[in-house]
Protein backbone atom coordinates (compact mmCIF):
# COMPACT_ATOMS: atom_id res chain seq x y z
CA UNK A 1 0.00 0.00 0.00
CA UNK A 2 2.83 2.63 1.19
CA UNK A 3 4.50 1.79 -2.04
CA UNK A 4 1.63 2.77 -4.37
CA UNK A 5 0.89 5.90 -2.55
CA UNK A 6 4.40 6.81 -3.09
CA UNK A 7 4.14 5.90 -6.82
CA UNK A 8 0.86 7.98 -7.11
CA UNK A 9 2.36 10.76 -5.53
CA UNK A 10 5.62 10.63 -7.47
CA UNK A 11 3.15 10.74 -10.56
CA UNK A 12 1.59 14.24 -9.29
CA UNK A 13 4.96 15.50 -8.64
CA UNK A 14 5.98 14.85 -12.52
CA UNK A 15 2.56 15.78 -13.80
CA UNK A 16 1.83 13.36 -16.84
CA UNK A 17 5.71 13.25 -18.02
CA UNK A 18 5.36 9.14 -17.70
CA UNK A 19 4.76 7.35 -21.01
CA UNK A 20 2.34 4.47 -20.92
CA UNK A 21 3.78 1.34 -22.93
CA UNK A 22 0.63 -0.34 -24.62
CA UNK A 23 0.30 -3.04 -26.47
CA UNK A 24 -1.38 -2.24 -29.68
CA UNK A 25 -4.46 -0.35 -29.39
CA UNK A 26 -7.51 -1.86 -31.45
CA UNK A 27 -10.87 -1.19 -32.17
CA UNK A 28 -11.94 -3.77 -29.91
CA UNK A 29 -11.30 -1.12 -26.93
CA UNK A 30 -13.97 1.12 -28.14
CA UNK A 31 -17.19 1.29 -26.17
CA UNK A 32 -19.21 -1.33 -28.08
CA UNK A 33 -22.43 1.01 -27.41
CA UNK A 34 -21.00 2.92 -30.44
CA UNK A 35 -22.39 2.97 -33.72
CA UNK A 36 -21.07 0.41 -35.31
CA UNK A 37 -19.80 2.69 -38.62
CA UNK A 38 -17.66 4.78 -35.32
CA UNK A 39 -16.15 1.39 -34.46
CA UNK A 40 -15.27 0.82 -37.78
CA UNK A 41 -14.37 3.97 -39.07
CA UNK A 42 -11.80 4.95 -36.07
CA UNK A 43 -7.89 4.60 -36.13
CA UNK A 44 -4.66 5.57 -34.17
CA UNK A 45 -3.54 8.20 -35.91
CA UNK A 46 -1.24 10.57 -35.36
CA UNK A 47 -1.64 14.83 -35.90
CA UNK A 48 1.29 16.85 -36.49
CA UNK A 49 2.67 17.52 -32.73
CA UNK A 50 0.27 14.91 -31.40
CA UNK A 51 0.76 11.22 -30.05
CA UNK A 52 -1.55 8.52 -31.58
CA UNK A 53 -4.96 9.27 -30.69
CA UNK A 54 -8.62 7.99 -31.89
CA UNK A 55 -9.61 9.31 -34.77
CA UNK A 56 -13.51 10.29 -35.45
CA UNK A 57 -13.37 12.31 -38.42
CA UNK A 58 -9.59 13.84 -40.09
CA UNK A 59 -11.55 17.71 -40.85
CA UNK A 60 -12.65 19.02 -39.08
CA UNK A 61 -9.57 17.02 -37.22
CA UNK A 62 -12.20 15.44 -34.39
CA UNK A 63 -9.66 12.97 -32.14
CA UNK A 64 -10.65 11.30 -28.76
CA UNK A 65 -7.90 10.70 -26.05
CA UNK A 66 -7.33 6.76 -25.53
CA UNK A 67 -8.78 5.96 -21.81
CA UNK A 68 -4.94 5.08 -20.40
CA UNK A 69 -3.74 8.81 -20.60
CA UNK A 70 -6.43 9.70 -18.22
CA UNK A 71 -4.85 7.39 -15.35
CA UNK A 72 -2.76 10.41 -14.36
CA UNK A 73 -3.73 13.85 -12.35
CA UNK A 74 -3.02 15.65 -15.96
CA UNK A 75 -3.29 15.08 -19.36
CA UNK A 76 -0.08 15.23 -21.64
CA UNK A 77 -0.87 18.16 -24.36
CA UNK A 78 0.32 15.73 -26.81
CA UNK A 79 -2.38 13.21 -26.07
CA UNK A 80 -4.94 16.21 -25.41
CA UNK A 81 -8.08 16.10 -27.32
CA UNK A 82 -8.61 17.66 -30.55
CA UNK A 83 -12.11 19.12 -31.40
CA UNK A 84 -13.10 21.80 -34.23
CA UNK A 85 -16.32 22.87 -36.08
CA UNK A 86 -14.68 23.98 -39.06
CA UNK A 87 -11.75 23.02 -41.14
CA UNK A 88 -9.90 25.76 -41.90
CA UNK A 89 -7.66 25.85 -38.92
CA UNK A 90 -4.88 28.88 -39.36
CA UNK A 91 -1.48 28.17 -37.79
CA UNK A 92 -1.01 31.65 -35.50
CA UNK A 93 1.65 33.48 -35.32
CA UNK A 94 2.84 34.38 -31.35
CA UNK A 95 4.77 37.55 -32.81
CA UNK A 96 1.90 38.81 -35.10
CA UNK A 97 -1.26 37.33 -33.21
CA UNK A 98 -3.71 40.50 -32.41
CA UNK A 99 -6.69 40.13 -29.60
CA UNK A 100 -9.09 42.46 -30.67
CA UNK A 101 -11.41 43.77 -27.63
CA UNK A 102 -14.39 46.06 -28.57
CA UNK A 103 -18.11 45.88 -28.78
CA UNK A 104 -20.51 48.30 -27.58
CA UNK A 105 -20.55 47.47 -23.91
CA UNK A 106 -17.06 48.96 -23.81
CA UNK A 107 -15.99 52.51 -23.69
CA UNK A 108 -12.53 52.25 -25.31
CA UNK A 109 -11.81 49.62 -27.28
CA UNK A 110 -8.26 48.15 -28.19
CA UNK A 111 -5.72 45.36 -29.11
CA UNK A 112 -2.98 43.52 -27.45
CA UNK A 113 -0.24 41.25 -28.79
CA UNK A 114 0.87 37.93 -27.14
CA UNK A 115 4.04 39.37 -25.44
CA UNK A 116 1.25 42.29 -23.63
CA UNK A 117 -1.06 39.55 -22.37
CA UNK A 118 1.90 37.82 -20.91
CA UNK A 119 3.07 40.98 -19.26
CA UNK A 120 0.78 43.33 -18.89
CA UNK A 121 -2.07 41.00 -16.78
CA UNK A 122 -1.36 39.66 -13.11
CA UNK A 123 -0.72 35.25 -14.62
CA UNK A 124 -2.68 32.72 -12.66
CA UNK A 125 -2.66 29.58 -13.06
CA UNK A 126 -4.79 26.49 -11.90
CA UNK A 127 -6.32 22.79 -12.69
CA UNK A 128 -9.07 22.78 -14.89
CA UNK A 129 -11.13 19.75 -16.94
CA UNK A 130 -11.67 20.58 -20.57
CA UNK A 131 -14.93 18.05 -21.51
CA UNK A 132 -16.73 18.46 -24.36
CA UNK A 133 -20.46 18.73 -24.18
CA UNK A 134 -20.66 15.94 -26.39
CA UNK A 135 -18.15 13.52 -24.19
CA UNK A 136 -19.66 10.04 -24.81
CA UNK A 137 -22.27 10.86 -27.24
CA UNK A 138 -21.73 7.75 -29.00
CA UNK A 139 -23.04 5.91 -26.21
CA UNK A 140 -26.69 7.44 -26.57
CA UNK A 141 -29.52 4.90 -26.94
CA UNK A 142 -30.89 5.94 -29.65
CA UNK A 143 -28.23 7.42 -31.27
CA UNK A 144 -28.23 11.02 -32.18
CA UNK A 145 -26.06 12.35 -34.88
CA UNK A 146 -23.12 14.44 -34.38
CA UNK A 147 -19.56 13.23 -33.59
CA UNK A 148 -20.33 10.22 -32.00
CA UNK A 149 -17.75 10.28 -29.06
CA UNK A 150 -16.60 7.96 -26.69
CA UNK A 151 -14.66 8.76 -23.05
CA UNK A 152 -12.31 10.63 -24.18
CA UNK A 153 -13.21 14.24 -25.57
CA UNK A 154 -11.94 15.62 -22.46
CA UNK A 155 -8.50 16.15 -20.59
CA UNK A 156 -7.24 17.52 -17.30
CA UNK A 157 -4.66 20.36 -17.63
CA UNK A 158 -2.72 23.00 -15.65
CA UNK A 159 -4.17 26.46 -17.48
CA UNK A 160 -2.41 29.99 -17.15
CA UNK A 161 -3.01 33.22 -18.49
CA UNK A 162 -4.39 36.54 -17.53
CA UNK A 163 -8.10 36.93 -16.23
CA UNK A 164 -10.74 37.59 -18.85
CA UNK A 165 -12.14 40.25 -16.64
CA UNK A 166 -8.61 42.32 -16.42
CA UNK A 167 -8.80 42.20 -19.93
CA UNK A 168 -12.28 43.45 -20.60
CA UNK A 169 -11.76 46.19 -17.30
CA UNK A 170 -8.78 47.97 -19.51
CA UNK A 171 -11.57 48.52 -22.15
CA UNK A 172 -13.89 49.91 -19.46
CA UNK A 173 -17.15 47.89 -19.04
CA UNK A 174 -20.76 50.07 -19.12
CA UNK A 175 -23.96 49.36 -17.75
CA UNK A 176 -24.95 47.98 -21.31
CA UNK A 177 -22.90 44.83 -21.44
CA UNK A 178 -24.65 42.09 -21.18
CA UNK A 179 -22.74 39.05 -22.75
CA UNK A 180 -18.83 38.90 -24.39
CA UNK A 181 -18.81 36.89 -27.05
CA UNK A 182 -15.41 35.52 -28.76
CA UNK A 183 -14.45 34.66 -31.65
CA UNK A 184 -11.17 32.56 -32.88
CA UNK A 185 -9.09 32.54 -36.05
CA UNK A 186 -10.42 29.02 -37.35
CA UNK A 187 -13.67 29.47 -39.78
CA UNK A 188 -15.54 27.63 -42.54
CA UNK A 189 -14.54 26.60 -46.23
CA UNK A 190 -17.86 28.26 -47.07
CA UNK A 191 -18.15 31.46 -46.27
CA UNK A 192 -22.66 30.94 -46.16
CA UNK A 193 -21.46 28.53 -42.90
CA UNK A 194 -21.82 30.43 -39.47
CA UNK A 195 -18.70 31.07 -37.82
CA UNK A 196 -17.88 29.57 -34.86
CA UNK A 197 -18.41 31.65 -32.49
CA UNK A 198 -19.61 31.66 -28.65
CA UNK A 199 -21.18 33.92 -25.73
CA UNK A 200 -21.04 34.11 -22.01
CA UNK A 201 -23.30 36.16 -19.67
CA UNK A 202 -21.30 39.10 -18.33
CA UNK A 203 -21.34 37.46 -14.84
CA UNK A 204 -19.57 34.67 -16.21
CA UNK A 205 -17.16 36.40 -18.18
CA UNK A 206 -15.69 38.39 -15.06
CA UNK A 207 -15.50 35.50 -12.85
CA UNK A 208 -12.42 35.58 -11.13
CA UNK A 209 -11.53 32.02 -12.84
CA UNK A 210 -12.62 32.69 -16.40
CA UNK A 211 -9.29 33.37 -18.10
CA UNK A 212 -7.67 34.22 -21.40
CA UNK A 213 -4.84 31.22 -21.18
CA UNK A 214 -1.92 30.74 -23.11
CA UNK A 215 -0.27 27.70 -21.47
CA UNK A 216 -1.31 24.25 -20.31
CA UNK A 217 1.02 22.36 -18.24
CA UNK A 218 3.91 24.70 -18.12
CA UNK A 219 3.81 24.58 -22.14
CA UNK A 220 2.57 27.00 -24.77
CA UNK A 221 -1.22 25.60 -26.19
CA UNK A 222 -0.61 23.26 -28.70
CA UNK A 223 -1.89 24.32 -32.34
CA UNK A 224 -4.53 21.34 -32.06
CA UNK A 225 -5.91 23.20 -28.71
CA UNK A 226 -5.63 26.61 -29.71
CA UNK A 227 -2.19 28.41 -29.80
CA UNK A 228 -1.98 31.01 -28.82
CA UNK A 229 -4.50 31.45 -26.59
CA UNK A 230 -7.96 30.36 -25.93
CA UNK A 231 -10.60 31.04 -23.08
CA UNK A 232 -10.77 28.98 -20.64
CA UNK A 233 -14.36 28.59 -18.28
CA UNK A 234 -13.91 26.39 -15.12
CA UNK A 235 -16.64 24.12 -14.83
CA UNK A 236 -18.83 24.93 -18.28
CA UNK A 237 -18.19 22.50 -21.12
CA UNK A 238 -15.66 23.33 -23.43
CA UNK A 239 -17.86 24.76 -26.41
CA UNK A 240 -17.15 28.25 -24.88
CA UNK A 241 -13.23 28.08 -24.16
CA UNK A 242 -13.13 29.21 -27.73
CA UNK A 243 -9.77 28.14 -29.06
CA UNK A 244 -7.08 30.69 -31.40
CA UNK A 245 -9.07 33.78 -29.25
CA UNK A 246 -8.45 36.77 -31.76
CA UNK A 247 -11.41 38.92 -30.92
CA UNK A 248 -13.76 39.90 -27.53
CA UNK A 249 -16.72 41.66 -28.37
CA UNK A 250 -18.95 42.95 -25.49
CA UNK A 251 -22.63 43.17 -26.71
CA UNK A 252 -25.61 44.83 -25.22
CA UNK A 253 -27.94 42.15 -26.74
CA UNK A 254 -28.56 38.65 -26.69
CA UNK A 255 -25.65 37.12 -29.38
CA UNK A 256 -27.54 36.21 -32.61
CA UNK A 257 -24.71 33.38 -33.67
CA UNK A 258 -25.77 30.24 -34.79
CA UNK A 259 -23.28 27.95 -32.15
CA UNK A 260 -24.76 30.31 -29.36
CA UNK A 261 -28.21 30.92 -30.45
CA UNK A 262 -29.08 27.52 -32.35
CA UNK A 263 -27.11 25.32 -30.96
CA UNK A 264 -24.90 23.53 -27.54
CA UNK A 265 -28.62 23.43 -26.15
CA UNK A 266 -30.68 21.05 -23.74
CA UNK A 267 -33.55 20.94 -22.61
CA UNK A 268 -35.10 22.96 -19.81
CA UNK A 269 -35.15 22.08 -16.22
CA UNK A 270 -33.75 18.20 -17.45
CA UNK A 271 -30.39 19.06 -15.74
CA UNK A 272 -29.82 19.40 -12.33
CA UNK A 273 -28.00 22.56 -13.09
CA UNK A 274 -27.13 25.69 -10.97
CA UNK A 275 -25.73 28.32 -13.28
CA UNK A 276 -27.47 29.63 -16.31
CA UNK A 277 -26.98 31.50 -19.29
CA UNK A 278 -30.41 33.33 -19.09
CA UNK A 279 -30.35 36.19 -21.42
CA UNK A 280 -30.26 32.90 -24.16
CA UNK A 281 -33.08 31.22 -22.44
CA UNK A 282 -35.82 30.21 -24.48
CA UNK A 283 -39.21 28.70 -24.01
CA UNK A 284 -38.16 25.31 -24.94
CA UNK A 285 -34.06 25.11 -24.67
CA UNK A 286 -31.19 26.62 -22.43
CA UNK A 287 -27.93 26.79 -23.25
CA UNK A 288 -25.33 23.75 -21.93
CA UNK A 289 -23.76 25.38 -19.09
CA UNK A 290 -21.38 23.69 -16.11
CA UNK A 291 -20.60 20.19 -16.38
CA UNK A 292 -22.66 17.33 -14.59
CA UNK A 293 -21.07 15.22 -12.18
CA UNK A 294 -19.15 11.88 -13.37
CA UNK A 295 -16.36 9.54 -13.55
CA UNK A 296 -14.42 7.12 -15.61
CA UNK A 297 -12.38 3.74 -14.64
CA UNK A 298 -9.21 4.45 -15.91
CA UNK A 299 -6.42 1.67 -15.25
CA UNK A 300 -8.45 -1.16 -16.63
CA UNK A 301 -9.61 -2.13 -20.65
CA UNK A 302 -13.21 -3.99 -20.91
CA UNK A 303 -12.34 -7.38 -21.36
CA UNK A 304 -9.31 -7.44 -19.12
CA UNK A 305 -8.32 -11.02 -17.15
CA UNK A 306 -8.34 -11.31 -13.71
CA UNK A 307 -7.38 -14.49 -11.58
CA UNK A 308 -9.70 -16.07 -9.11
CA UNK A 309 -8.89 -14.54 -5.72
CA UNK A 310 -6.66 -11.92 -6.87
CA UNK A 311 -7.19 -8.25 -5.46
CA UNK A 312 -8.18 -6.12 -8.77
CA UNK A 313 -7.11 -2.56 -7.96
CA UNK A 314 -9.12 -0.08 -9.60
CA UNK A 315 -8.51 3.66 -10.46
CA UNK A 316 -10.84 6.40 -11.75
CA UNK A 317 -10.93 9.68 -11.87
CA UNK A 318 -14.67 11.48 -10.85
CA UNK A 319 -15.51 15.50 -11.90
CA UNK A 320 -18.33 18.04 -11.54
CA UNK A 321 -19.07 21.62 -12.46
CA UNK A 322 -16.79 22.76 -9.83
CA UNK A 323 -18.78 21.95 -6.72
CA UNK A 324 -16.30 19.41 -5.58
CA UNK A 325 -16.66 15.58 -5.81
CA UNK A 326 -16.96 13.78 -2.21
CA UNK A 327 -18.44 10.49 -2.80
CA UNK A 328 -17.34 7.74 -5.45
CA UNK A 329 -18.55 4.29 -5.09
CA UNK A 330 -17.93 1.04 -6.64
CA UNK A 331 -19.27 -1.93 -7.42
CA UNK A 332 -18.06 -5.28 -8.56
CA UNK A 333 -21.12 -7.29 -8.75
CA UNK A 334 -23.32 -5.08 -11.24
CA UNK A 335 -24.38 -2.75 -8.59
CA UNK A 336 -26.07 -4.85 -6.35
CA UNK A 337 -23.30 -3.69 -3.62
CA UNK A 338 -21.67 -0.09 -3.54
CA UNK A 339 -18.00 0.79 -1.37
CA UNK A 340 -16.56 4.02 -1.32
CA UNK A 341 -13.52 4.57 -3.13
CA UNK A 342 -10.73 6.17 -1.60
CA UNK A 343 -10.37 9.78 -2.89
CA UNK A 344 -6.67 11.18 -3.88
CA UNK A 345 -5.44 14.50 -2.73
CA UNK A 346 -7.78 17.60 -3.74
CA UNK A 347 -6.05 19.68 -6.56
CA UNK A 348 -8.67 22.30 -6.81
CA UNK A 349 -12.21 22.35 -7.71
CA UNK A 350 -12.43 22.63 -11.23
CA UNK A 351 -10.10 19.20 -11.79
CA UNK A 352 -11.12 15.95 -12.01
CA UNK A 353 -9.95 13.92 -9.13
CA UNK A 354 -8.19 10.50 -8.89
CA UNK A 355 -9.92 7.77 -6.87
CA UNK A 356 -9.10 4.03 -5.95
CA UNK A 357 -10.44 1.10 -4.69
CA UNK A 358 -9.94 -2.38 -4.12
CA UNK A 359 -12.25 -5.69 -4.94
CA UNK A 360 -11.32 -9.46 -4.81
CA UNK A 361 -11.99 -11.56 -7.68
CA UNK A 362 -14.96 -14.11 -5.86
CA UNK A 363 -16.14 -16.00 -8.86
CA UNK A 364 -15.17 -16.77 -11.93
CA UNK A 365 -16.93 -15.65 -15.05
CA UNK A 366 -17.40 -12.04 -15.93
CA UNK A 367 -18.30 -9.83 -13.66
CA UNK A 368 -19.38 -5.69 -14.10
CA UNK A 369 -17.16 -3.16 -12.28
CA UNK A 370 -19.22 0.12 -11.97
CA UNK A 371 -18.13 3.76 -10.53
CA UNK A 372 -20.26 6.25 -9.26
CA UNK A 373 -19.68 10.11 -8.22
CA UNK A 374 -21.53 12.03 -5.97
CA UNK A 375 -20.81 16.11 -5.22
CA UNK A 376 -20.96 18.34 -2.49
CA UNK A 377 -24.07 19.39 -3.51
CA UNK A 378 -25.65 16.04 -3.79
CA UNK A 379 -26.17 15.29 -7.30
CA UNK A 380 -24.57 12.10 -8.54
CA UNK A 381 -24.52 9.73 -11.92
CA UNK A 382 -27.56 8.72 -13.10
CA UNK A 383 -27.85 4.80 -13.87
CA UNK A 384 -30.40 5.30 -17.04
CA UNK A 385 -29.22 7.95 -19.97
CA UNK A 386 -30.94 11.54 -19.51
CA UNK A 387 -32.00 11.77 -23.47
CA UNK A 388 -31.74 15.04 -25.12
CA UNK A 389 -31.71 15.50 -28.92
CA UNK A 390 -28.10 16.67 -29.28
CA UNK A 391 -26.38 14.22 -27.16
CA UNK A 392 -24.96 15.79 -24.11
CA UNK A 393 -24.38 15.68 -20.04
CA UNK A 394 -24.15 11.68 -20.84
CA UNK A 395 -23.33 10.68 -17.27
CA UNK A 396 -24.93 7.14 -16.76
CA UNK A 397 -22.55 5.59 -14.62
CA UNK A 398 -19.91 3.23 -16.73
CA UNK A 399 -20.48 -0.45 -16.73
CA UNK A 400 -16.92 -2.34 -17.26
CA UNK A 401 -16.83 -5.93 -17.85
CA UNK A 402 -14.25 -8.09 -17.00
CA UNK A 403 -13.53 -11.67 -16.54
CA UNK A 404 -12.19 -13.73 -13.63
CA UNK A 405 -10.49 -16.66 -14.59
CA UNK B 1 -21.16 39.44 -37.64
CA UNK B 2 -18.04 41.56 -39.35
CA UNK B 3 -15.21 41.18 -36.67
CA UNK B 4 -13.98 37.61 -38.05
CA UNK B 5 -12.04 36.10 -40.62
CA UNK B 6 -9.49 38.72 -39.88
CA UNK B 7 -7.01 35.71 -40.51
CA UNK B 8 -7.92 33.57 -43.08
CA UNK B 9 -5.41 34.08 -45.43
CA UNK B 10 -2.77 31.78 -47.64
CA UNK B 11 -1.63 30.20 -44.54
CA UNK B 12 -4.97 28.87 -43.74
CA UNK B 13 -4.76 25.52 -45.48
CA UNK B 14 -1.18 24.75 -44.50
CA UNK B 15 -2.55 22.93 -41.11
CA UNK B 16 -5.75 22.03 -41.77
CA UNK B 17 -5.03 20.13 -44.80
CA UNK B 18 -2.13 17.89 -43.01
CA UNK B 19 -4.45 15.52 -42.56
CA UNK B 20 -5.68 14.98 -46.15
CA UNK B 21 -3.51 12.48 -47.21
CA UNK B 22 -4.92 9.61 -45.02
CA UNK B 23 -8.14 11.27 -45.49
CA UNK B 24 -8.22 10.07 -48.74
CA UNK B 25 -8.34 6.65 -48.23
CA UNK B 26 -11.77 6.82 -47.30
CA UNK B 27 -14.13 5.54 -49.37
CA UNK B 28 -17.82 5.51 -49.48
CA UNK B 29 -19.14 2.45 -50.43
CA UNK B 30 -19.59 1.98 -54.37
CA UNK B 31 -23.55 2.81 -55.52
CA UNK B 32 -25.73 4.91 -57.39
CA UNK B 33 -25.25 8.76 -55.69
CA UNK B 34 -21.82 8.31 -54.65
CA UNK B 35 -20.91 10.43 -56.97
CA UNK B 36 -23.11 13.20 -55.97
CA UNK B 37 -22.45 12.46 -52.05
CA UNK B 38 -18.33 12.39 -52.23
CA UNK B 39 -18.87 16.20 -54.23
CA UNK B 40 -21.16 17.95 -52.03
CA UNK B 41 -19.94 16.68 -48.25
CA UNK B 42 -16.52 16.43 -48.66
CA UNK B 43 -16.21 20.28 -50.21
CA UNK B 44 -17.01 20.97 -46.35
CA UNK B 45 -15.69 17.81 -44.16
CA UNK B 46 -14.07 14.39 -44.56
CA UNK B 47 -16.58 11.47 -45.50
CA UNK B 48 -16.14 9.55 -42.18
CA UNK B 49 -18.84 12.15 -40.90
CA UNK B 50 -20.47 10.12 -42.66
CA UNK B 51 -19.26 6.72 -41.73
CA UNK B 52 -19.28 7.39 -38.13
CA UNK B 53 -23.07 8.14 -37.90
CA UNK B 54 -23.92 5.10 -39.50
CA UNK B 55 -25.76 2.72 -39.49
CA UNK B 56 -28.77 4.09 -37.39
CA UNK B 57 -29.80 6.98 -39.54
CA UNK B 58 -33.08 5.75 -41.15
CA UNK B 59 -34.42 7.90 -43.89
CA UNK B 60 -36.23 10.74 -41.89
CA UNK B 61 -32.91 11.67 -40.49
CA UNK B 62 -30.59 11.33 -43.47
CA UNK B 63 -33.15 13.81 -45.13
CA UNK B 64 -32.67 15.96 -41.66
CA UNK B 65 -29.23 15.76 -42.30
CA UNK B 66 -29.00 16.75 -45.54
CA UNK B 67 -31.49 20.01 -45.23
CA UNK B 68 -29.55 21.09 -42.07
CA UNK B 69 -26.14 21.58 -44.50
CA UNK B 70 -28.06 23.36 -47.28
CA UNK B 71 -30.05 25.49 -44.86
CA UNK B 72 -27.71 25.92 -41.42
CA UNK B 73 -24.81 25.46 -43.55
CA UNK B 74 -24.92 26.84 -46.77
CA UNK B 75 -24.09 23.51 -48.16
CA UNK B 76 -24.68 24.70 -52.22
CA UNK B 77 -26.82 21.86 -53.13
CA UNK B 78 -29.43 21.80 -55.62
CA UNK B 79 -33.35 20.92 -54.61
CA UNK B 80 -33.26 18.06 -57.38
CA UNK B 81 -29.78 16.66 -55.79
CA UNK B 82 -31.19 16.12 -52.32
CA UNK B 83 -33.40 13.02 -53.18
CA UNK B 84 -30.39 10.78 -54.89
CA UNK B 85 -28.24 11.52 -52.35
CA UNK B 86 -30.86 10.81 -49.21
CA UNK B 87 -31.68 7.62 -51.50
CA UNK B 88 -27.55 6.91 -51.24
CA UNK B 89 -26.94 7.70 -47.78
CA UNK B 90 -30.60 5.74 -46.51
CA UNK B 91 -29.17 2.52 -48.74
CA UNK B 92 -25.49 2.12 -47.56
CA UNK B 93 -25.23 4.48 -44.16
CA UNK B 94 -29.04 4.03 -42.72
CA UNK B 95 -31.42 1.80 -42.08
Amino acid sequence: MTSRRAFLKAGFATLGGSVHTRSAWSAELLPGELPAGARASAQLYALPGKLPLIKKTFHPPNFETPTHYFDQLYTRNDAFFVRYHLSNIPQQSAASWRLQVAGEGIDKPYALSLDELKTQFEAVEFPALCLCSGNRRGLFQPHVPGVEWGPGAMGNARWKGARLREVLARAGVGKLALEVAFDGADSAPLAATPDFMKSLPIWKAMDENTLIAYEMNGAALPHWNGFPARIVVPGWTATYWIKHLNAINVLATPFENFWTKTAYRIPKNKFPLVERFASQESEANTPITEMVVNSLITNIEPGAQFKLGQMIEVRGIAWDGGYGVNVVETSADGGATWRAAQLEADAGRFSWRQWRAEVRAERIGAITLMARASNRIGATQTLELMHNPAGYHHNVVQRLTVSVI
Amino acid sequence: MSWRRAAAGAAALAVALAALAQESSIDLAAGVGKDKVVAYCSSCHSLDYIQMNSPFPDRKLWEAEVNKMIKVFGAPIPPGEIGAMVDYLTKHYGR
